[in-house]
């Protein structure tokens, strides 16, 4: 195992998180704390609890969660893109460096960016609403688990994207929609009952069920459930990604 | 013969069906500057991609100090360094970020003090918190061999080192490349500039179209392929080549004042007494006999012409059956 290796490709990604801090953190907390502005103390203030949790904080793990998927997707996507783009790609693929490595180092870099900017997000929350986190080791394992799952999908985005465009398209047209329509600022138990079967086709609605879980106690789905499904999405990344270094698709000629 | 690269059979045919290499079989030694010299699209680039490990080789066999490239890829990777021919660099990333990175993707431990000398060897260090962006074109470059250096590499690729860049910069490289070859690294440049090859390498493999046509020592390439002239100074203006010597492949310069003679270096007899000896019979006074030899760029374009004339492969073979029957 070339650690030496895995480390300078986490560091040199980590690295854009300093210099681009501002962006990095500043824009996902200002744009939190306008959806508890807005949904938290304007509309919640009329809404009735939900499960015994006021609307305020019942949000806050779907407002978390949306935020985690946006921004695993983009940091791995533009991780691993960028390099393509101007072609120091190059240096890479003649490093005596392993695909699991290579992936180790791009993945853990932006899962890691994620997995501060969900804390971050949870403690700017606290700013506007009181909350209680039920299963702590849960939630931290939650946040984890999707921010990694979702810096893979990112990944294998920015490998198959072949333009900026490309880049935006599958968080914009996808993964937003799927956020929003898995239960970020309902429980899914408001919905008719056809659309709540429809619902339960939406992997989104695990991983937000699974981590309201881990702060609440309750749940729209079994948090067993919830957790087998987050990591059947895991393994079907891994599998997309040990393909694409398998075949070289996009990487090699 | 300690031979560092080894390649055998290789061939690259490209999705688009493009045969990029056609059965490449070549060995470098240890410690030798190797110049491989092609017209653009050659397969120069996809070659050293192939031993890089960048571009997957359709057939074939290459190892790298003994260690196969696909099969021991960590070994062979980490002795050698690659400075492509594109000036590809992490724009928004310091020069001393971007030497960190490749320093531990090859596998070796800091070491800032190596990074430094490196830099300082290639007028860099001044410049390490600077963003790559602001630098001059010179400078990137720099950056790219700086990278390459980073984990003290045995075989140094260097693929169009001098595409672009000033003289000035130029001398410097070779005066670098040198040096490294003095530290015992083996250094292969690819170059379409011959002045390159005839400067700095000991051995020389001609490549068109995806095959190797030639390898040879730079001397004996020269001295086995090179015409010669000789010009015969005159004492008196000539109006045109005296008919006596008409049957000889003599041109007379513009001014009329020197015979210009091409001849065959290699042939036992090559005229030159005769040319001699008629001049004198002629009573045409000469006061200087100036020879040269042709530069590799003439063997080479004669090389590529050649190889590039698919008559001349039916004509060999005809000869060939021709001989045989």
């Amino acid at each position: 195992m070339n650690l030496y290796g895995v480390k300078a490709i986490y560091l040199f990604e980590l690295s854009r998180l300093r210099r681009t801090l501002l962006q990095s953190i500043a824009s996902p907390v200002i744009s939190t704390s306008l959806y508890f502005v807005v949904f938290g103390a304007a509309i919640g203030s009329r809404m009735t609890e939900i499960d015994g949790v006021s609307y305020g904080a019942f949000i806050i793990p779907g407002l978390i969660m949306l935020m985690l998927l946006n921004e695993s997707i983009s940091n791995a996507s533009f991780g691993i893109y960028m390099p393509r783009f101007t072609g120091t790609i190059y240096e890479v693929l003649s490093a005596p460096v392993s695909p699991a490595e290579i992936v180790i180092g791009y993945v853990g870099a932006a899962a890691t960016k994620s997995v501060i900017l969900g804390l971050l997000i949870l403690l700017t929350a606290r700013l506007f609403v009181v909350y209680d986190i039920a299963h702590p080791v849960w939630m931290l394992a939650f946040l984890t688990l999707t921010a990694v799952t979702f810096s893979l999908f990112g990944f294998i985005i920015g490998v198959w994207a072949d333009g900026f465009e490309k880049l935006q398209i599958i968080p914009m047209m996808i993964v937003t929609p799927l956020a929003f329509l898995g239960g970020s600022f309902y429980s899914i138990n408001m919905l008719p009952p056809v659309w709540q079967t429809v619902t339960l086709f939406n992997p989104v609605v695990y991983l937000i069920s699974g981590f309201r879980w881990s702060f609440y106690g309750v749940a729209d789905v079994h948090i067993g459930i919830s957790l087998a499904m987050t990591l059947v999405f895991l393994a079907v990344c891994l599998a997309i990604v040990w393909w694409i270094f398998r075949t070289g698709y996009k990487l090699k000629d | 013969m300690d031979p560092i690269i080894t390649v055998s059979n290789l061939n690259k045919t490209y999705a688009s069906g493009f045969q990029a290499l056609k059965s490449i079989d070549l060995t470098i030694q240890r410690g030798e500057i190797f110049a491989l010299l092609g017209p653009n699209g050659a397969g120069k680039t996809t070659l050293i991609s192939i031993i890089c490990g960048i571009v997957n080789a359709t057939q074939g066999q290459v190892t790298v100090d003994g260690y196969d490239i696909i099969r021991d890829y960590r070994a062979a990777r980490k002795t050698i360094g690659l400075v492509p021919q594109e000036l590809t660099n992490n724009m928004f990333d310091t020069i001393w970020a971007t030497m960190k990175l490749s320093r531990g993707l090859f596998g070796k431990p800091q070491d800032d003090a190596h990074l430094e000398k490196v830099l300082r060897e290639l007028s860099l260090w001044d410049k390490r918190n600077e963003k790559i962006m602001t630098l001059s074109g010179g400078m990137k470059r720099r950056v790219l061999i700086a990278k390459a250096l980073s984990h003290e590499p045995d075989v140094l690729f260097l693929d169009e080192p001098t595409a672009g860049v000033d003289v000035e910069l130029r001398r410097d490289m070779w005066e670098m490349v040198r040096k490294l070859r003095a530290s015992g690294v083996t250094i292969i440049l690819t170059t379409h500039y011959i002045e390159e090859a005839e400067e700095m390498a000991d051995r020389i493999g001609v490549i068109s179209r995806g095959e190797i046509i030639l390898v040879d020592d730079k001397a004996a390439l020269m001295r086995k392929l090179g015409t010669k002239q000789l010009s015969v100074h005159l004492q008196h203006q000539l109006e045109a080549v005296p008919p006596s010597l008409a049957y000889l492949p003599l041109a007379l310069s513009d001014d009329g004042f020197a015979l210009i003679y091409t001849y065959d270096a290699l042939k036992e007899q090559n005229g030159i007494a005769d040319l001699l000896r008629i001049l004198v019979q002629e009573n045409i006074e000469f006061k200087d006999l100036h020879s040269s030899q042709s530069s590799l760029e003439d063997i080479f374009v004669d090389l590529v012409n050649t190889s590039a004339r698919p008559s001349t492969a039916v004509t060999g073979t005809a000869a060939a059956v021709e001989s045989t029957l």
